[in-house]
């Protein structure tokens, strides 16, 4: 402190002297130091104060008096600045451990995607923020059959996270049995029912494709309808099935109903991160997704779902502002050949 | 023995009486200018508080001396309703967000030690010290 005393002094000094831009200059990179060293601003006032006195002795006493009164004035800019500091550093910790746990959401939450003879799966998740509300997850069963699941927490960030973790144990704790979407969503909704929150909302999307049969069984807890892509018409079509959101009611049916899938068709299941785009100019009519998924048609489902998402991420100037998950399960024109 | 002082709060214009009573013990104690005015500002949040919150109660000034140091023991006591959530006043951002004062963060941090002792419905003590360095 006596050093930095002495330093102020002369820096005053010379630039009441000289009024020089290089003084000034230095002045500037002596502050940093000064807040570096955690030097207060009513510490700084005195030190101008002490300087003061020194260079001018004879200076009237009401001078230096009304320093004393700057010093009063400082002490709660000096309070709201170490406050200030300190919220950075608790807002620095809090950042860490939304790092960590996200980085443990993207473990729990890993699917895999399987391999088909006949159907070719693709898929992107990406959430708003940091954590994702949103859950995807395919499981392969015996008999070449395939099941996805797709649920979205209405909200998004940390409370919808933890709600979408109750979905993922829900669903690793069925059964080979219980695969049939009438008995995953009444499972699942009666283990929200219990363990979740009135406020929390979670629609959920689950179907189950037999290569067997070509026929994808789906049912729907609240959720947006899938959109089935013909290639015979070259038309789509809404795959929808009635039940109510998660958790609402402890005992619900679901409906389940059945298509039959022709090669070049496909489904995309979506929440609704999706469908409602909000653009600077408003939502995007739903009709811009089919367009770009017809011109996409003969890619793979997984370029598909990619190219979906940069391009409505494009539109959004890249913020999303909710959690943005697509599935598309397209049936092969050809069968799989070994090395695709 | 240690020479003790109060002042009891019954007006917001007490408050000034509390802050002039911690000002003349600060520079009779050897305070420079900057920490007489922390203390000082120190003494009239915790007494404003008990204005506001508790009605009435009292700030006690304490000499310390302890072989090695001198320094001023602040005591601000009521018997108000006391703090429900210690935890929530002492976090930053709680009372200042709502432009109440430095709050007892701040209070804190004009210290050099700060301890609150509180019960629901029966009061509030506050003990600060300040060393002189």
């Amino acid at each position: 402190m006596e050093r930095l005393k002495q330093q102020y002094r002369e820096l005053l000094e010379q630039y009441l002297a000289s009024q020089d831009e290089k003084v000034l200059y230095f002045a500037q990179q002596f502050s940093r130091k000064f807040i570096e060293q955690e030097v207060a601003p009513e510490d700084l006032v005195h030190l101008h104060k002490d300087a003061i006195s020194t260079l001018f002795p004879e200076a009237p006493e009401a001078f230096k008096l009304s320093y004393d009164f700057l010093i009063e004035m400082m002490i709660h800019y000096g309070l709201a600045l170490r406050e200030h500091q300190s919220m950075i550093k608790k807002r620095e910790e809090l950042q860490m451990e939304i790092e960590i746990a996200a980085n443990m959401q993207d473990t729990l939450i890993k699917t895999t995607l399987p391999v088909m003879e006949e159907l070719d799966i693709g898929y992107v998740s990406e959430p708003a923020k940091k954590m994702s509300g949103d859950y995807i997850y395919f499981t392969p069963h015996s008999d070449r059959k395939v099941s996805v699941a797709v649920a979205d927490v209405i909200g998004k960030g940390i409370p919808a996270a933890l709600c979408m973790s109750t979905i993922k144990f829900g669903m690793d704790s069925l059964s080979e049995e219980q695969s049939s979407p009438h008995d995953v969503l009444s499972i699942i909704n009666r283990l929200v029912e219990k363990s979740i929150d009135d406020s929390m909302f979670i629609s959920m999307y689950y179907g189950m494709y037999d290569e067997s049969t070509s026929i994808f069984t789906y049912g729907s807890a609240g959720h947006e309808p899938a959109l089935l892509y013909r290639a015979a018409t070259d038309s789509f079509h809404y795959l929808e099935s009635k039940g109510l959101l998660l958790g609402v009611k402890q005992d619900v049916q679901y409906e389940e109903q059945q298509v039959k899938l022709e090669a070049g068709d496909f489904i995309a299941i979506m929440t609704d991160g999706v469908t409602e785009i909000r653009t600077s100019e408003g939502f995007l009519d739903e009709a811009i997704i089919q367009s770009y998924l017809r011109q996409w048609k003969d890619e793979s489902a997984q370029q598909m779902s990619d190219q979906l998402y940069h391009a409505l991420a494009q539109l959004q100037d890249f913020k999303l502002h909710d959690d943005f998950t697509v599935a598309i399960l397209k049936k092969r024109t050809e069968g799989l050949s070994v090395g695709e | 023995m240690n020479e003790r002082s109060s002042v009891s709060i019954y007006t917001e214009w007490d408050v000034v009486a509390a802050r002039q009573l911690g000002r003349d013990e600060a520079k009779a104690v050897g305070f420079g200018t900057v920490d007489q005015a922390r203390i000082t500002t120190a003494i009239s949040e915790l007494a404003r508080n008990i204005y506001l919150y508790a009605g009435t109660g009292e700030i006690e000034i304490e000499r310390l001396h302890d072989g090695k140091r001198t320094g001023l023991k602040i005591i601000a006591s009521d018997d108000g309703p006391g703090i429900q959530d210690v935890r929530r006043v002492m976090e930053d951002g709680f009372t200042t967000s709502g432009g109440l004062g430095a709050g007892m963060p701040g209070v804190q941090r004009l210290v050099d030690e700060f301890k609150i002792e509180t019960e629901i419905g029966k009061g509030t003590k506050i003990t600060a010290v300040k060393w002189l360095r």
